[in-house]
C-alpha cells in the first residue's frame, strides 16, 4: 500500500522523507501560533479550547469557594459569618457560575478541544467564532462573577423568578440577566459551530454510523442548546423589558403572570441539566471502550438512547413546578414522563456494564473516577425517579432533599465523568501523564468527600430544612447533619486542591508521556504527542470506529502522510469538508488564521450588554454599532473569499472545489442552525402571547385598542415584497445579470424600510401603551423583535450589494447572497406569523 | 447506601418539623411511600453497583454479543419499564383530588414578605389572625393560599406536602392533622433576604379542644385596661399598621396583634416570644429580620418599648 501515490500514477512523493520535511516544515509555518501579546489573537482550537476550559474551570474554582462559604455559614445554627443580603447573593452565584459558567462551558471547552482531534481534521469550520464565543463567554463570566466584590450581585436564586427579582433593588437581576444573555449566544454560537463540526467536518470515509460517540453526543448536544437555550432568550428579553421598561408580563395585577417565567425558564433549565450530563457520558463512551480493551458494545443502543434522552428531557420541564397548583391531570403525565428519561438513561449505563464485562479491564485512574461516577450518578439517579413522582415532591421540593438530589446527579453525572476525561486526555493535549498515586488520593478526597457532605443533606431536606436559608434555628435536630456536610465540603475543596498540584507538578515536567499511552482505538490517538500546531499531519481515510485497532498500518500511514492534505503548498490553513451521512470530501475548505476581530467584536458587544445593565441608552447604542462594524468587518476580509483556483487536489486522487456557497457549504448550515435557534426564541414569544391568552377569560382585553389591522397587513406585505425581490437578486446574480441584481438588492432594501415603519406604525398609532396591561406590552415585544430582525435583514442585503458592487460577490462566488436569501426566508416567516397574531388574532379571539 | 444511613438515623428523624414523623394523613402516606422507594432504590443501587464492580474485577468471560444485548434490553428496558410503571400505579395514586371541598373548616393563608396573614373560615364566621397555625386534630382542613408580592411556598411537613403562593393565583391544599401537638412550618419558596425567617407555630388540638381555641381566638383583645403601654401604642401610631380586635381597628398592614400574648413565637417564628424578644423587635426590627416591613423605634426611650412590649404580652 505504501507504493500507491497519492495521484494514483508514479511514485509517491510521502516515500521521500525529505518531501514529507519540507511539508512538515510548511505547516509547521502555516499554523503556527502568534507571539507576544499577539499571542491571544489565535483562534484556532487547541488554543482557544485550552482558554475555554481553563476559565470554565477557574470559575468552576470560584464558584466552588462559593459553596464552601455556604457549607460555613451553615455549619451551625444561628451562622452569623455572613449577612443574609451577602448569603443571599452568595447562594445565587454559586448556583448561576456552576450552571452557566462551568457546567455548560465546560462541554463546549472540551469539544473545542478535542472534536478536530476525534474527527481527524485541522480545525472547526469557524475558528473566529469560537474564539468570539470565548471571548464572549470570558467577559460574561467576569461581569457577573465580579458583581459579587460591589455587592451587587444578582441575589434571586439561579432561577430568578419574579416578582422577587424584578421588585428587588439593585442592579444584580441586570447583570445575571445581560451577563447571561451574553453567554447563552455564546453557548449557541458554540452549538452552531460543533454541529457542523460533526455533520460537515468528519474525515473521508467516517459514514455517520463510523461517527465517535462523543461525536455523537456533541451533535445532540449541540442541537438541544439550539432548542432549550432560545426559550430562556426570549424569557430573558421579557425580562428585561419589564426591569428597565416597567412593560408587565410577570405582574399579575397588570394582566401578567410570573408563572410564564417559570414555564421559559424551565423549558430551557430542564433540557439543560441534560446539556450538562450528555457530553460527560459521552466522555466515558470513549475511556470505557479503551480500558475494556474492546469496542463498544451496543453502539446503536448508545446513539439511539442519547437521542431518546435528548428528546425527552423536553417533555419534563414541569416537574419542577409540581407545587405552583397544577392540575392533577399535568400532575400525572409530568411525572410518567419524568420516570420515562430512565429508559435511555439506564440503557446507556447497561451498555457500560456490559462493555466492561466482555472486556478484559484496565485498572486505572480515569476508570476509578468512572466507577465513581456510575456510584453516584445512580444514586442521583435513584432520588431523582423518586421526586418526579408529585406527591413525594410535595414533600421534597424546595428542601435540601433536593440540594442532594441536584448534587448526586451534577457530581456524578458531570463533575466526575469530566474528572474521568481529565485524566484520560491529559497526556494527549500536553504529551505528559499525570500522577497515577495522586489520581487515586484525589479520587478517594473527592469520593469520600462528596458523599460525607451530601449524603446527610437528604436527611437534613425531609427533617424540614427549605433550600436557601441563610440561617436556621437549634432543636430543629439539623445541627449535626449540617455539620457534617460542612465538614465533608472540605475534604472535596482538598480534593481539587490535590488534582491542582497535581497538574502544575506535571507540567513543569518534561513531556515523557508515549504516544497513545492507554492503547486506544479510536482516531485522536494517532496524533503526535506532545501535539503538533497543525494537529492532523494528515487527514485521515476511515474505515471503522476504531482505526488503531482494527487497521494495522494505520499510524504507519499517517505518520508518512498517505492520507489527505498532508502538505500547505499554498500557504492557507486547511481542512476537508464531507457529505453529511456518506463523508465523501466536497470541499477542501480554507479556515482563517489568527485575527483581533473576534475580540473587538466581543468586547464592543460586552460593552453594550454592560452599559445596557446600568441603563445609559446611548453608549449601549453606540457600543452596538462598534460591535455590529467590527462584525461587518471580519465577515467582509475574511469569510467567502473567492479562492485563487477554484478546484484542489488532495490526496488520494481527489479533486474537490475551494469555493463552495449554498446548502452545501459550512456557512449555509451555520446559518440555517443560528436562524433555527433565533426562530425558536421567537415561538417562545408567540407561545407568551397565547399564554395570556390561556389564563385570562378576555384577549385580547375587550377595552385595548390593539395595533388594528391596517399597519400589521401593511408591514407583512412590504416584508413579502422585500423578501421576493431578495430572492430575485440571488437568481438573477446566479445568471449574471449585474443591474437587475443591484436594483432588486436596492429595492428589498427600501421595501423592507418601508416594512418596518409600518409594522411600528400599527400599535404606535392606536396608542398602545406598553406599561398599562401585558396585553399591549406583549404586542410590542413581538413587534420589537421583528424590528430589530428586520433591521439586520437590511444591513445583510447592502452586504450583499456592496459586495456585489466591489466585485466579492459575483454569479461564481455567491455565499453571502445565499446566505442573506436564508436569514430572510426566516424573517419573513416570522414577520407573518407576528402581524397574523397582532393584527389577525385579535379580528377572531 | 441511601437507605442504610437513613435507617441508622431512624431515631434521629424527629423533630417539630420533620416529614419523617408524620402528624397528619398526607405526611403520613407519603412518609411510608418514601420508605418502599428508598428499600427499592437501595436494592437496585447495591444490585447495580455489584454488577459494576464484578464486571471490572472478574477475568473476562466468553460473553458474546447476545450476551450484552440481552443484559442491556433486560436491564435498561424492560426492568425500569415494570418497575417504573408499578411506581407510578402506587405513586400516583395518593396525588391529591382537589375536586369539591370536604372540609368544613378553610384557613386563608396570605403570604407577605416575611409573614403570614391567617383567617379561619367556618360557617358565616371569619376570624383574623397571624403567624400560628391551629388545627383540629383528625378533620380536613382546606387552605386557601393566597400572596401579592412575591412567590411564597407554605408548607408544614409533619402534616403534610407544600403548595406555592403565587401572585395573582389561588391555590388550594386540604390537609389531616392526626396527631396533637405543636409542629412547625416555613416558607419553603425563596422569598427574598428574610426566607430563612418566614416560619411559624402549628397547634394541633386535640377533637373537640380547637373550637375552644377558636371562640377564644374570636374574642376581642383579653387586656382592656388603659395601661401606659397601650397609650404608647396608640400614640406612637403603632395602630396605623397593626390591629388589635376590640381596641384598635384601623392598620392591615401589619400581623394582627389581638392575641399576640398567647403566640410562641415572635415575627413568625424568627424569636420564641418574650419580653427581651419583643423589645428587641421594637427597637431595631431588621437586626433581627433583615429586610422585615416595620420601621425601628430606636428614638424611644428603653422604658417606653418595655411598657408596649408588657401591653403586647398581655393580649392572650
Amino acid at each position: 500500500m505504501t507504493s500507491v501515490s497519492r495521484d494514483g500514477h508514479g511514485p509517491d512523493p510521502q516515500d521521500d522523507p525529505a518531501i514529507r520535511r519540507a511539508q512538515e516544515e510548511r505547516l509547521a509555518r502555516v499554523w503556527e501560533q502568534p507571539k507576544g501579546w499577539r499571542y491571544w489573537t489565535a483562534v484556532n482550537n487547541s488554543e482557544v479550547g485550552l482558554w475555554y476550559i481553563v476559565t470554565s474551570f477557574a470559575f468552576m474554582l470560584f464558584a466552588g469557594v462559593l459553596g464552601l462559604l455556604i457549607r460555613a455559614q451553615l455549619a451551625r445554627p444561628d451562622g452569623d459569618l455572613l449577612s443574609a443580603e451577602l448569603y443571599n447573593q452568595v447562594f445565587t452565584l454559586h448556583g448561576t457560575a456552576m450552571m452557566f459558567l462551568f457546567g455548560v462551558p465546560i462541554f463546549e471547552a472540551v469539544a473545542i478541544l478535542l472534536l478536530p482531534a476525534l474527527l481527524g481534521a485541522r480545525d472547526l469550520p469557524f475558528p473566529r467564532l469560537s474564539a468570539f464565543g470565548f471571548w464572549c463567554f470570558l467577559l460574561g463570566g467576569l461581569f457577573v462573577c465580579g458583581s459579587i466584590f460591589f455587592d451587587a450581585a444578582p441575589n434571586s436564586g439561579w432561577f430568578m423568578y419574579p416578582p422577587l427579582s424584578i421588585d428587588q433593588g439593585g442592579i444584580g437581576a441586570e447583570i445575571w440577566l445581560l451577563g447571561l444573555s451574553f453567554i447563552e449566544v455564546a453557548s449557541i454560537a458554540a452549538a452552531v459551530e460543533l454541529i457542523v463540526g460533526v455533520l460537515k467536518c468528519r474525515p473521508p470515509g467516517m459514514h455517520l454510523n463510523l461517527t465517535p460517540l462523543y461525536g455523537w453526543y456533541v451533535l445532540i448536544v449541540g442541537g438541544m442548546i439550539v432548542f432549550a437555550f432560545p426559550p430562556l432568550i426570549a424569557g430573558d428579553f421579557l425580562f428585561e423589558l419589564e426591569k428597565a421598561f416597567d412593560w408587565p408580563f410577570f405582574d399579575a395585577s397588570r394582566g401578567g403572570d410570573p408563572l410564564l417565567w417559570q414555564h421559559l425558564f424551565w423549558i430551557f433549565g430542564h433540557p439543560e441539566v441534560y446539556i450538562i450530563f450528555l457530553p460527560s457520558i459521552a466522555l466515558l463512551a470513549m475511556i470505557v471502550p479503551t480500558f475494556a480493551q474492546r469496542p463498544i458494545a451496543g453502539y446503536s443502543w448508545v446513539v439511539l438512547s442519547a437521542i431518546g434522552t435528548g428528546f425527552i428531557s423536553f417533555g419534563l420541564w414541569a416537574h419542577h413546578m409540581y407545587t405552583t397548583g397544577m392540575p392533577s391531570i399535568s400532575l400525572g403525565f409530568f411525572s410518567a414522563a419524568s420516570e420515562a428519561v430512565v429508559i435511555p438513561t439506564g440503557i446507556q449505563i447497561f451498555v457500560f456494564i456490559a462493555t466492561l464485562m466482555m472486556g478484559r479491564v484496565i485498572r486505572s485512574v480515569p476508570m476509578l473516577f468512572a466507577l465513581g461516577a456510575l456510584m453516584i450518578f445512580v444514586a442521583g439517579g435513584l432520588t431523582g425517579v423518586m421526586i418526579a413522582v408529585a406527591p413525594f415532591d410535595f414533600q421534597g421540593h424546595d428542601s435540601y432533599f433536593i440540594v442532594a438530589h441536584l448534587h448526586y446527579t451534577l457530581f456524578g453525572g458531570m463533575v466526575f465523568p469530566l474528572m474521568a476525561g481529565f485524566y484520560y486526555y491529559f497526556p494527549l493535549a500536553f504529551g505528559k501523564l499525570l500522577s497515577r498515586r495522586l489520581g487515586i488520593i484525589a479520587f478517594w478526597l473527592l469520593f469520600v468527600g462528596f458523599n460525607v457532605t451530601f449524603l446527610p443533606m437528604h436527611l437534613t431536606g425531609l427533617l424540614g430544612m427549605p433550600r436557601r436559608v441563610f440561617t436556621y434555628p437549634q432543636n430543629l435536630g439539623w445541627e449535626i447533619p449540617n455539620l457534617v456536610s460542612s465538614l465533608g465540603a472540605i475534604v472535596i475543596a482538598a480534593g481539587f486542591a490535590t488534582v491542582i498540584l497535581d497538574v502544575i507538578r506535571t507540567l513543569r515536567n518534561p513531556a515523557t508521556a508515549p504516544r497513545n499511552p492507554w492503547n486506544a482505538g479510536t482516531v485522536e490517538w494517532m496524533l503526535e504527542m506532545p501535539p503538533k500546531p497543525w494537529g492532523a499531519r494528515t487527514i485521515p481515510h476511515i474505515e471503522s470506529r476504531y482505526p488503531i485497532w482494527d487497521a494495522p498500518d494505520f499510524l504507519a500511514r499517517y505518520d508518512a502522510g498517505r492520507f489527505y492534505l498532508p502538505d500547505a503548498e499554498e500557504g492557507k490553513r486547511e481542512t476537508i469538508v464531507t457529505s453529511v451521512l456518506d463523508a465523501d470530501p466536497v470541499q477542501c475548505l480554507r479556515v482563517p488564521g489568527p485575527g483581533l476581530m473576534p475580540i473587538v467584536a466581543a468586547v464592543a458587544l460586552a460593552a453594550m450588554f454592560f452599559l445596557a445593565t446600568f441603563h445609559l441608552w446611548t453608549l449601549t447604542v453606540l457600543a452596538g454599532f462598534v460591535a455590529l462594524g467590527a462584525i461587518l468587518w471580519w465577515l467582509w476580509t475574511g469569510t467567502a473569499l473567492p479562492p485563487e483556483k477554484p478546484v484542489k487536489e488532495i490526496g488520494l486522487g481527489e479533486r474537490v472545489p475551494i469555493y463552495m456557497a449554498g446548502p452545501q457549504s459550512v456557512g449555509w448550515w451555520a446559518m440555517f442552525i443560528t436562524m433555527t435557534a433565533d426562530l425558536v426564541a421567537y415561538l417562545s414569544l408567540v407561545f407568551s402571547y397565547f399564554f395570556f391568552w390561556t389564563i385570562h377569560t378576555d384577549f385580547p382585553p375587550a377595552d385595548a385598542a390593539g395595533p388594528g389591522w391596517a399597519g400589521p397587513l401593511a408591514a407583512g406585505l412590504l416584508f413579502v415584497l422585500a423578501w421576493g425581490l431578495t430572492l430575485a437578486a440571488r437568481k438573477l446574480n446566479d445568471r449574471a445579470h449585474i443591474g437587475a441584481t443591484r436594483v432588486c438588492l436596492g429595492a428589498g432594501i427600501l421595501a423592507g424600510a418601508v416594512g418596518i415603519a409600518a409594522l411600528i406604525a400599527g400599535p404606535a398609532l392606536t396608542g398602545l401603551d406598553a406599561t398599562h396591561h401585558a396585553y399591549p406590552a406583549i404586542v410590542w415585544a413581538l413587534v420589537v423583535w421583528i424590528v430589530a430582525h428586520a433591521g439586520i435583514g437590511l444591513v445583510s442585503q447592502g452586504f450583499c450589494l456592496a459586495g456585489h458592487i466591489r466585485g466579492r460577490l459575483t454569479s461564481d462566488h455567491d455565499a453571502d447572497i445565499w446566505n442573506t436569501t436564508l436569514y430572510w426566508h426566516f424573517l419573513l416567516f416570522t414577520a407573518l406569523v407576528t402581524t397574523l397574531v397582532i393584527g389577525g388574532f385579535p379580528l377572531v379571539a | 447506601m441511601v437507605a442504610l444511613l437513613l435507617l441508622l438515623l431512624v431515631p434521629a428523624c424527629g423533630g417539630p418539623q420533620s416529614a419523617l414523623d408524620p402528624a397528619g394523613l398526607e405526611a403520613e402516606r407519603i412518609g411510608s411511600f418514601f420508605l418502599f422507594m428508598v428499600l427499592g432504590a437501595a436494592t437496585i443501587w447495591a444490585l447495580l453497583m455489584g454488577t459494576a464492580i464484578l464486571a471490572i474485577l472478574r477475568r473476562p468471560g466468553r460473553h458474546t454479543e447476545r450476551f450484552a444485548n440481552t443484559l442491556i434490553i433486560g436491564g435498561g428496558v424492560i426492568f425500569p419499564t415494570i418497575g417504573l410503571a408499578a411506581l407510578l400505579t402506587v405513586g400516583l395514586r395518593s396525588l391529591p383530588d382537589w375536586s369539591g371541598s370536604p372540609a368544613d373548616l378553610r384557613i386563608h393563608v396570605h403570604g407577605e414578605q416575611f409573614w403570614w396573614r391567617v383567617a379561619y373560615e367556618r360557617g358565616d364566621e371569619r376570624i383574623v389572625s397571624a403567624n400560628e397555625i391551629h388545627l383540629p386534630a383528625g378533620e380536613p382542613v382546606e387552605f386557601v393560599l393566597t400572596t401579592a408580592d412575591v412567590i411564597h411556598s407554605f408548607w408544614m411537613p409533619a402534616i403534610g406536602g407544600k403548595m406555592d403562593m403565587m401572585p395573582g393565583r389561588v391555590n388550594r391544599l386540604i390537609l389531616t392533622p392526626t396527631t396533637p401537638g405543636i409542629y412547625r412550618g416555613a416558607c419553603a419558596e425563596f422569598c427574598g433576604p428574610s426566607h430563612a425567617l418566614m416560619a411559624f407555630a402549628i397547634v394541633v388540638h386535640p377533637p373537640g379542644e380547637f373550637d375552644d381555641w377558636l371562640v377564644a381566638e374570636t374574642s376581642p383583645a383579653s387586656n382592656s385596661a388603659e395601661t401606659e403601654g397601650r397609650r404608647l401604642f396608640l400614640a406612637n401610631g403603632c395602630a396605623a399598621c397593626h390591629r388589635i380586635g376590640g381596641i384598635v381597628e384601623l392598620g392591615e398592614v401589619g400581623p394582627d396583634l389581638t392575641h399576640v400574648g398567647s403566640r410562641r413565637t415572635l415575627a413568625a417564628g424568627t424569636a420564641p416570644m418574650s419580653r427581651q424578644a419583643l423589645t428587641d423587635w421594637i427597637t431595631d426590627p431588621q437586626a433581627l429580620k433583615p429586610g422585615a416591613g416595620m420601621p425601628a423605634y430606636t428614638m424611644l426611650p428603653e422604658e417606653e418599648i418595655l411598657a408596649i412590649a408588657d401591653f403586647l404580652l398581655s393580649l392572650e
